[in-house]
């Protein structure tokens, strides 16, 4: 993030730089203080911070194992913080984003233990519509909600995520359970050839981050280039005014809710069959919050979705180390994370 | 420590996958090299550091299974010269949500680890998975049975302790000394492994029920209930505090714990300071007892230590092979620190009079005159587990199907 300031000139461009640096000394000075608090935690446990800082920020990059398992954390990262900027761009603030995810899973599972049989290339291509239409409907559920009932979507979503962690437990220990033991650990392994092709010994699979590229790429042009993103922010920044234009905005708000609930899905399902070949109670593994975080901080601009969704899974991959080499917890990475987010929304609001 | 000759003899047949010979009481200790290694006189051979790692599902500390894993591992790095061990605990799901088990054992293989001990069941396939992936490291998957049945790669041995016996002799003190006749059993996940410790531990309790007390089986309340984990995770498994104090309001007087953690003990001697009269009995860490010395009957106790040892050095030596283990106490002396993987020690709230009771029903297991597992025996469903005039043999006991007739809890979920 290299920032140079140039001298205002008299003309046209000007105004447009100072806003340039404008928007780009807020993130630096949230940047700032999001270290120097994880910095004053570091020193707190009395170990180097520029030792653990090393570890945490570039030790997803040290080996190809830790840089497969970065991708395969970002991924998933990626496809819900995608999901969560059609969310943010109308207005919404998609909490369930989470739960989404795990219905997703939950629903992919249902093809890959109905059918093992079946050519796996259909198997992954009906888990991929079976998680995506889950994850969707999980979320349409927020927004009826929403327009019928009058819940806020943020407390729906996360009722809605206790009710799919709920329901995960229940499929591990219940219908879905191994033979003979009832346990948390998960279900029993998918068959070896329903695995998403992985390279073994990194546990790449590729498939994964083309996935979320993929979908970036679509919401990225479906947000930018046509009527229904418009339409999508113009709800986004205000319903009311928006309906008036003749833009159907309940409809609108409905169907982000819904593109983000399957691409929470379609991550999810990838969490089944590329990254932890069962179905697992917290299949999730939070990847969803985090991705809240990351389309926070990016303001929902896709610009910035890959690069911080990298980051973050790094930071999350890197800090794997730490309790083995400077035997402090890993949770240092979720501090870094926590606080880059809080002071970007406090710079923002500073401005407001 | 069980013959060696046995062992091998056993391995050989798990390999033809033949039906084990059951082992019963195992002979006197095999004679364990006296730790005599002069550290100080280190010749040139064992020059190069030896470093084997763990993967703890719990934290260090727990004072309950992890701890006694981690103390085995400090147990070796005090007796064996050269030996470094790093690990990574509190891997699972709870706690790291978004690390695996080959994740973990991947970075201790990259700091330099060349034996890798894995301490939960459910580490069994990311155990195997990493193992294929590094063939030349070797793996100790504790309390599994992938080489069992089979399933493992060559680089992978299971260990595990015969705790059976560890949780007869808890069964037995908390049947000694209940007043109200009503054991309850703080259960984790239900499994073949965790079903056969509940109903090992009935049937000690109901034997000195029987015999010291003289009372019949049927005025013997013994209840399990299982919280779903190893441990609480908060919102995911029940409350092993709460569940610990359902207990102690239903009546029940003593609590025997099946979990990694404390909460059993803690709760009984909560509940006694408060004016009830609760005993509780620990299990999987000889210091467990420290958590409530008034209320504590005594710990039933893993001491990995010794059998880490013997396979750090088989490993080093280069003389690793594949085989599925599962060690007994050293009958001579349970507890003694350097040859049995099986100890119990007593707590403080086990009477003189109870203690000398449970002493003879040690030696009775000890000599081999008593083998609970003698049939008949029943599941709960009523069906035959071990039939009349018949003991059963280690594979039946390892893959224990039900709780057994008489105790009252979930068998399958």
């Amino acid at each position: 993030m290299a920032v140079t300031y140039s001298l205002p000139r008299m003309d046209g461009m000007r105004t447009d730089r100072l806003k340039l640096a404008a928007s780009l000394t807020r993130p630096m000075l949230a940047l700032v203080a999001a270290f120097a608090l994880t910095t004053l935690a570091l020193l707190s446990t009395g170990v180097s911070p520029l030792e653990a800082y090393r570890l945490v920020l570039f030790g997803a990059f040290s080996t190809p194992v830790r840089l497969s398992d970065m991708i395969m954390l970002a991924a998933p990262l990626l496809l819900c913080a995608v999901g969560l900027s059609i969310t943010f761009a109308g207005g919404l603030y998609n909490l369930g984003v989470e739960g989404q995810m795990i219905a997703g899973a939950i629903a992919a599972m249902v093809p890959l233990r109905l059918w093992p049989d079946w050519p796996p290339l259909l198997l992954w291509l009906l888990a991929g519509l079976s998680g995506a239409a889950g994850g969707a409907l999980w979320a349409l559920l927020i927004g009826a909600l929403r327009q019928y009932a009058n819940v806020s979507e943020i407390f729906a979503g996360l009722g809605m995520n206790f009710l799919a962690s709920g329901l995960a437990l229940y499929m591990v220990l219940g219908p879905w359970r191994r033979q003979t033991s009832a346990s948390l650990s998960g279900t029993d392994l998918l068959p070896r050839d329903l695995w998403l092709p992985t390279i073994d010994r990194l546990r790449l699979a590729p498939a994964a981050p083309l996935i979320a590229l993929l979908a970036l790429a679509v919401v990225w042009w479906a947000l930018t280039k046509t009527r229904w993103g418009l339409e999508v922010r113009a709800v986004g920044l205000n319903p009311a005014a928006a309906g008036r234009l003749g833009v159907a905005a309940a409809r609108r708000m409905a169907e982000t809710l819904a593109a983000c609930g399957a691409l929470a899905g379609i991550a999810g399902m990838l969490q089944v069959v590329a990254v932890h070949h069962a179905l697992i109670p917290n299949i999730s593994s939070g990847i969803g919050l985090l991705g809240l975080l990351v389309a926070l901080l990016a303001r929902a601009d896709p610009r910035w979705l890959l690069p911080i969704a990298v980051a973050f899974a790094s930071f999350t991959v890197g800090s794997i180390q730490l309790p083995l080499t400077l035997g402090i917890d890993s949770a240092i990475a979720g501090v870094l994370q926590g606080a880059l987010v809080l002071f970007a929304l406090v710079a923002r609001a500073r401005v407001r | 420590m069980r013959n060696r000759s046995v062992r091998w003899l056993v391995l050989a047949l798990t390999l033809l996958s033949l039906i084990l010979t059951a082992c019963g009481t195992q002979p006197a200790a095999q004679p364990t090299a006296a730790p005599a290694a002069e550290p100080t006189t280190a010749p040139a051979a064992p020059a190069e550091e030896f470093t084997f790692g763990m993967v703890l599902v719990g934290p260090i500390n727990d004072g309950g299974w992890n701890q006694a894993h981690y103390e085995g591992a400090q147990y070796v790095v005090e007796k064996v010269p050269g030996v470094k061990f790093i690990y990574i605990d509190k891997v699972n799901p709870a706690d790291r949500p978004n690390v695996k088990v080959e994740q973990a054992i991947e970075e201790l293989i990259g700091q330099g680890a060349k034996l890798i001990i894995t301490n939960s069941a459910e580490f069994a396939d990311g155990t195997n998975i990493a193992a294929a992936a590094h063939p030349d490291v070797f793996f100790i998957h504790a309390s599994g049975d992938k080489v069992l049945t089979g399933e493992a790669p060559p680089n992978v041995r299971n260990l595990m302790g015969r705790m059976e016996y560890g949780k007869m002799i808890a069964g037995c003190a908390a049947a000694l000394t209940t007043e109200a006749g009503k054991l309850a059993y703080l259960g984790p996940l239900i499994d073949p492994e965790t079903r056969r410790l509940v109903n090992s531990t009935y049937l000690g309790a109901r034997y000195c029920w029987e015999t010291y007390r003289g009372r019949p089986a049927s005025e013997l309340a013994f209840k399990v209930t299982w919280i779903g984990f190893w441990f609480n995770i908060p919102g995911v498994t029940l409350d092993p505090t709460k569940v610990a104090n359902d207990f102690i309001n239903e009546g029940y007087d003593v609590i025997l714990s099946g979990i990694d953690t404390t909460e059993g003990i803690v709760e009984a001697n909560k509940a006694t300071q408060a004016g009830k009269r609760v005993f509780a009995v620990p299990y999987d860490f000889e210091g467990a007892c420290a958590q409530g010395e008034a209320v504590c009957l005594g710990v039933p106790y893993f001491n990995w230590g010794p059998d880490y040892k013997r396979l750090v050095e088989l490993a080093r030596a280069g003389k690793w092979e594949p085989a599925w283990e599962w060690t007994g106490p050293n009958w001579s002396n349970i507890n003694d620190p350097d040859t049995s993987m099986i100890g119990f020690v007593k707590g403080p709230a086990l009477s003189a009079e109870n203690a000398a009771k449970l002493d003879e029903f040690i030696a009775k297991l000890a000599d081999g005159s008593l083998n609970l597992f003698t049939g008949p025996l029943f599941y709960q469903d009523g069906t035959v587990f071990v039939p009349e005039g018949q003991v059963a043999d280690d594979k039946t006991i390892w893959y224990t199907q039900q709780l057994l007739a008489g105790i009252e809890g979930q068998s399958a979920p």
